[in-house]
């Protein structure tokens, strides 16, 4: 299958602009264009560059090291890969049903997550284009700019941030690459002067991510024209969904709409997911290319994450959260909303249900207590899935009688947004770039679109903000007419 | 009247037949080991317990103390050495702490630390060392062996059932498990025995049990291995 604009029909006489690496991004991935003469585009591509092999090397590793090794795909939000492995991994132990104790803990360190990812997200990476415009002067645009332009927004970035990785560091032992969760349940519960000095500074939290969705939701309409229509295309859209179609980021089962919002699979168990969801390769990125298996590869791709999120459940279950859900389906007119840019918008209502639901769990005092750990029969095949900040994960493991990994299979969040990342970079590039001089303002367009699915291309640790950016332009003879570089 | 000998100026007290390091610890002053273990004979195959006697080299673990010896063991030119020596195995293993189950408790890990010790330095031999997982309750990975031969002795010893042997010679030594199949699941070992307990890094563990103990209470959570071991007197 091609789409539009995916590969040339005559690549050989085209110019190529890359930017490579895209910055602002987690992780490493570049765009390749191919342009004309007269500065037509033929070709976008979004290509994940490093190859990372999780995969192969936990095979042969005992079981229970799984949760522990896979966190290492990311520094950003290892907790979706502890969890998501961990919850395979209960499968694997036949641990059915966790403790509440256990079960609550995992929640509360993964709603801890949530918020410190999707705050770093919006505040460090995002703001300064959301804040400054997409070209303005680039030696602004970064979170330093922020800082001296918008000293509280920045501020409470921060400290949102520090909130979550704080609620990590208490539930996992450490703020990066804890080991909290194990097999069947948990290793800690909280202490009671844990879970008091992180009530001391919930209900700012609650308020500061309150006006964050208030930020986003007056920055979106105020300027409709972009924002509703900014590298827009129509897809179908998948998470899970909790009890009662409740937004869930932990646990439930999975759910589809087409573009419309019509359902297309409902209350499947992610046991299952292999019978609903295949995934294609490109010759041309390492990252594979999901699609419901229903609708086939030519239209079953998806997107998932907030957006595919909050319009994808009935309710949230926290009322501020719940509140903001219904201004932004009002908003929307009644219909799904597609829009690239709304992510921001679904993002921040994200982040305000999970400091909410952190407020509940921390008033709960099943966290204080003893029972940590349950064993059931052993199986063999275990699948595990997780609504991580930037959208479903699964991590399918079988293991054999020895307590060894033979098989592993990942899907990660990102790569589920991969054919919604290219088709929204092809959008822009076609609006934005079609006939026109290739400025570093335009390029950054194109990184603007891919930033809105806050992809995490290699699921790797890089630092922030330092990624050098290099574009250059070669003729069709490969000569080097133009170079755009920013350190 | 107390016999002593002087460690890094210190007078440290002596029994005729302790070794120097026997000496030291008892009198609560670590030297870097890993191959040494008060419950059984010296092997002196580390090296890492190297100090300098009257200005030589020697394995403190095999040297006994005599009176008005001049010992030198924490100076910078000799945890230099020690150093560099932990940094080859780690680089002739597989030792990759961050999702070892050991880590914490890891004497390897722990003695690296102390050094001082900021990256691996030399390349590394990524040697492929499948896991032992034939046994129901043991896992024995291979990948984290530092040679000690602490389970070769215990088992002789203490278990009198020579289940581990160190096999080959030179960079070729490894640990085999001495069953004609190789395989720990056709050996006489248990969840009590002696070799089971002894090993200093992540080679012989009770399956199913990994991450049990949360960050912050694992051995070398508490205090450092210098502390830890001194207090101890191993």
């Amino acid at each position: 299958m091609t789409y539009n604009l995916e590969t040339a029909a005559h690549p050989e006489k085209l110019r190529r602009v890359a930017i490579d690496p895209v910055s602002r991004v987690e992780g490493h991935g570049k765009v390749t264009i191919l342009l004309d003469d007269q500065n037509k585009v033929h070709q976008v591509r979004l290509h994940i560059v490093e190859f990372r092999g999780f995969e192969k090397f936990i095979q042969g590793r005992p079981y229970w090291e799984v949760p522990v090794m896979v966190q290492r795909l990311c520094g950003i939000c290892p907790v979706s890969h502890h969890l998501a492995a961990s919850k395979a991994m209960d499968v694997i132990v036949g641990a059915r049903k966790l403790t509440p104790t256990a079960e609550k803990l995992r929640r509360l360190m993964h709603y801890g997550q949530m918020l410190q990812s999707h705050a770093l997200h919006f505040f460090h990476l995002c703001s300064p284009d959301l804040l400054f415009g997409f070209d303005s002067d680039v030696t602004k645009r970064n979170i330093v700019g922020v800082a001296a332009a918008h000293p509280e927004t920045a501020k409470r970035g921060v400290l949102l941030r520090k909130f979550g990785q704080e609620v990590i560091r208490h539930t996992a032992g450490k703020r990066v690459h804890g080991t909290g969760s194990v097999p069947g349940g948990v290793n800690k519960a909280l202490t009671v002067a844990e879970r008091d000095e992180l009530l001391k500074d919930i209900y700012p939290i609650i308020a500061w991510s309150r006006d964050a969705v208030h930020l986003i939701q007056k920055v979106h309409i105020q300027d409709p024209g972009l924002y509703n229509s900014f590298g827009i295309f129509r897809s179908n859209f998948m998470s899970i969904v909790g009890h009662n179609g409740d937004l869930d980021f932990y646990h439930g089962s999975l759910r589809a709409r087409d573009d419309n919002g019509k359902l297309i699979f409902d209350g499947v168990d992610y046991q299952d997911y292999d019978r609903y969801i295949e995934e294609e390769v490109k010759p041309w990125s390492y990252m594979k290319f999901p699609f419901l298996r229903s609708i086939g590869k030519e239209n079953g791709w998806y997107k998932v994450g907030p957006l595919a999120r909050v319009q994808n459940c009935d309710q949230i279950p926290t009322p501020f959260a719940e509140h903001e859900r219904k201004e932004f389906v009002d908003y929307a007119g009644g219909t799904p909303m597609h829009a690239p840019l709304a992510y921001h918008w679904t993002r921040m209502i994200e982040m305000l249900h999970a400091a909410e639901a952190i407020k509940e769990l921390l008033h709960d005092d099943d966290l204080l207590g003893a029972d940590l750990v349950v064993q059931g029969e052993r199986r063999t095949d275990g699948v595990g899935v997780i609504e991580a900040p930037r959208g479903t994960l699964f991590h399918h493991y079988r293991v054999d009688e020895n307590d060894v990994v033979t098989m592993a299979n990942l899907i990660v969040s990102t790569t589920n947004n991969n054919q919604a990342m290219n088709e929204a970079v092809r959008h822009v590039a076609r609006r934005y770039l079609h006939g026109r001089e290739v400025t570093e303002g335009l390029l950054n367009h194109i990184e603007v679109a891919i930033r809105a699915f806050d992809p995490c291309l290699s699921c790797a640790t890089h630092a922030l903000g330092k990624m050098p950016l290099e574009v250059e332009l070669v003729d069709a003879e490969g000569a080097l007419v133009h170079r755009l570089s920013r350190s | 009247m107390t016999q002593t000998f002087t460690l890094d100026g210190k007078a440290i007290p002596f029994a005729d037949g302790q070794t120097i390091i026997q000496a030291a610890l008892a009198a609560g002053v670590f030297i870097p080991h890993l191959c040494y273990h008060p419950e059984f004979k010296p092997h002196g195959s580390c090296k890492l317990c190297t100090v300098k006697v009257n200005g030589r080299q020697t394995a403190s673990c095999t040297m006994r103390a005599a009176a008005g010896m001049q010992v030198e063991s924490n100076t910078e030119e000799i945890n230099a050495e020690r150093r560099a020596l932990t940094q080859m195995l780690f680089v002739e293993g597989n030792h990759f702490c961050p999702s070892c189950e050991k880590s914490g408790d890891c004497q390897l890990q722990a003695t690296a630390y102390h050094l001082g010790m900021m990256s691996p330095h030399f390349d590394h031999f990524f040697p492929n060392r499948p896991v032992d997982a034939s046994h129901p309750e043991l896992l024995l990975d291979f990948n984290r062996c530092i040679l000690c031969s602490l389970c070769v002795r215990a088992s002789r010893d203490v278990d009198g059932k020579n289940v581990f042997a160190l096999s080959g010679r030179g960079i070729k030594t490894h640990l085999i498990v001495n069953a004609k199949s190789g395989r720990l699941a056709d050996t006489d070992i248990a969840l009590g025995d002696k070799a089971v307990q002894v090993c200093p890094v992540g080679v012989i563990l009770r399956k199913r049990t990994g991450f049990a103990v949360p960050i912050g209470e694992r051995t070398y959570d508490k205090a450092p291995i210098a502390e830890t071991v001194a207090q101890e007197g191993t």
